[in-house]
């Protein structure tokens, strides 16, 4: 590893998930192997073939006063409550403001708006919009609000890369402090796409598991009998920082943020590259910015998305770039796909699975698909080593894009 | 029947604080609506949209403009 490069430290974790309000319960439940699912009950239900979803645990409403509810976003609801989680995790630190930088995207940005917005319109003509409506749909929104929250001037971004988009803008924020440009980053990503059209039209691409008598069942990565994903939503963020910023200010320290890999496939627009070339270069290449080795990862945080098309490919990927000794699992079996927002809480899942040296397993393989060659942790709980230890959290998006974020620890 | 002053207060007071969360109470005549509540011009265009809807008046955007403070928006709304 050089060792003339700034390192990066995750010194903040915040989350709102299918599967809780916050980091501690979304974890504990990872861990108890609990699922998120549930069916919807939403009076368009019957209008799509998909009858369930993971809903968030708890309702932004409950949590955000109802003045600033109102002029946001759901997605910006649930990114500016996980960032605001993630900055008191981090001890709200005395940032010099112009040293402070976010990078938060959404991989669909404020379709709920956009929709509702429409029918006002329609009905009741331009007068009755929202003045918030713009800002409420714009895909950059929550980093903006996240950037006013904190009063970050060193930058505000918002990357856009589908299903990759949290890794994304979790690796865009190491560079950005690796360049020297800021200090203290608030990075990841949020999704609120549960909706009919969102629904439909992921339907009308086959990629929705169907399988309605069985929600909680339905998200099934590297199952023989996977169909389809699930569609979550919630928000993963994290607070980055040069570790000298932070050790300076004796900040508690989950794990080093040790590098970010990508590459495209420009292949197909939806479907993955089949002989996963693009993702093993991804993972090549986070070893190599990271100064690691295949040895040196022992966990990986998979895609895994619980359709047909990816999942086997990605454990090939994982075996040709890093090697079959990691403990892969595959959370989106318990708090479904949250598009944009998944590599915000899988990066979350990584950082603790180091930090607490424990990998919650897949849930729901029944029936290991055919040409798995990785250890995949199912059934229970894993235990990583002590010692100096690196995990991988891999995330890819419609777009042909492949991001994967190493940690190691402290 | 035309809403008296205070009738008019009350529901801006409503208003506002369902926009805002700026407490009912302090809603006053004499509060400037940027130096005293510190409400920016979206929410402004909010609020005279609701007032529109409770008590029948429009406010024309190149009317709202001077309106400053809550007094202004109910001479406005009485005339």
């Amino acid at each position: 590893m050089s060792t003339d490069r700034v390192r990066v430290v995750v010194t903040g974790l915040g989350a709102t998930t299918p599967l809780g309000g916050d980091v501690a319960s979304t974890w504990s439940a990872l861990l108890d192997g609990r699922s998120g699912v549930r069916p919807l009950t939403e009076d368009w239900v019957d209008s799509v073939p998909v009858k369930f979803a993971g809903r968030v645990a708890v309702e932004p409403g409950e949590v955000l006063p109802r003045p600033e509810a109102r002029r946001l976003d759901r997605a910006e609801q649930f990114a500016l409550i996980a960032a605001r989680q993630a900055w008191q995790d981090a001890g709200t630190p005395e940032v010099e403001p112009t040293r402070l930088g976010v990078v938060v995207g959404s991989g669909i940005g404020g379709i709920t708006t956009i929709l509702d917005a429409y029918d006002t319109f329609k009905e009741k003509g331009w007068t009755r919009l929202s003045p918030f409506t713009v800002p409420m749909l714009m895909p950059n929104g929550s980093a903006g609000w996240i950037g006013i929250d904190i009063g970050a001037k060193g930058g505000v971004h918002a990357t856009v890369s589908a299903c990759a988009t949290g890794a994304e803008a979790i690796g865009y924020a190491i560079d950005m402090i690796r360049s020297g440009r800021v200090d203290v980053v608030v990075a990841g990503g949020a999704e609120a796409a549960i909706h009919p059209l969102n629904i439909g039209s992921f339907a009308a691409m086959r990629a929705m598991s169907t399988r309605n008598d069985e929600p909680q069942r339905a998200s099934r990565p590297f199952d023989k009998g996977r169909d389809g994903f699930v569609l979550g939503e919630g928000a993963g963020i994290v607070v980055l920082e040069s570790e000298a910023h932070a050790r300076a200010r004796g900040a508690k320290i989950y794990a080093v943020a040790a590098g970010v890999g990508y590459s495209s496939d420009a292949h197909h627009i939806a479907q993955p590259e089949p002989s996963g070339a693009g993702v093993q270069l991804a993972m090549r290449r986070v070893l190599a910015d990271a100064g690691l080795t295949g040895s040196d990862i022992r966990h990986v945080n998979a895609h895994a998305t619980s359709t047909p098309a990816g999942d086997v490919v990605e454990t090939i990927a994982i075996k040709e770039a890093i090697g079959s000794h990691p403990i892969v699992t595959a959370t989106k079996s318990m708090t479904g796909h949250l598009l944009g927002g998944a590599g915000g809480i899988e990066s979350i899942f990584t950082i603790l699975a180091l930090s607490e040296r424990i990998v919650p397993a897949t849930i729901n393989v029944d029936d290991l698909d055919d040409g798995i060659e990785v250890d995949i942790a199912r059934t229970e709980a894993r235990k990583l080593p002590d010692g100096q230890i690196a995990a991988v959290n891999n995330s890819f998006g419609f777009g042909g894009h492949n991001v994967a974020v190493a940690f190691t620890t402290v | 029947m035309a809403a008296t002053e205070q009738e008019i207060l009350a529901g801006l007071g409503k208003i506002i604080n369902e926009i805002t969360g700026i407490p009912a109470a302090d809603v006053t005549p004499e509060k400037n609506f940027v130096d005293d509540l510190d409400i920016d011009s979206l929410s402004m265009v909010e609020i005279a949209v609701a007032a529109q809807d409770e008590f029948g008046a429009e406010i024309p955007d190149d009317q709202l403009k001077h309106l400053k403070t809550v007094k202004d928006v109910i001479n406005f709304i009485q005339a």
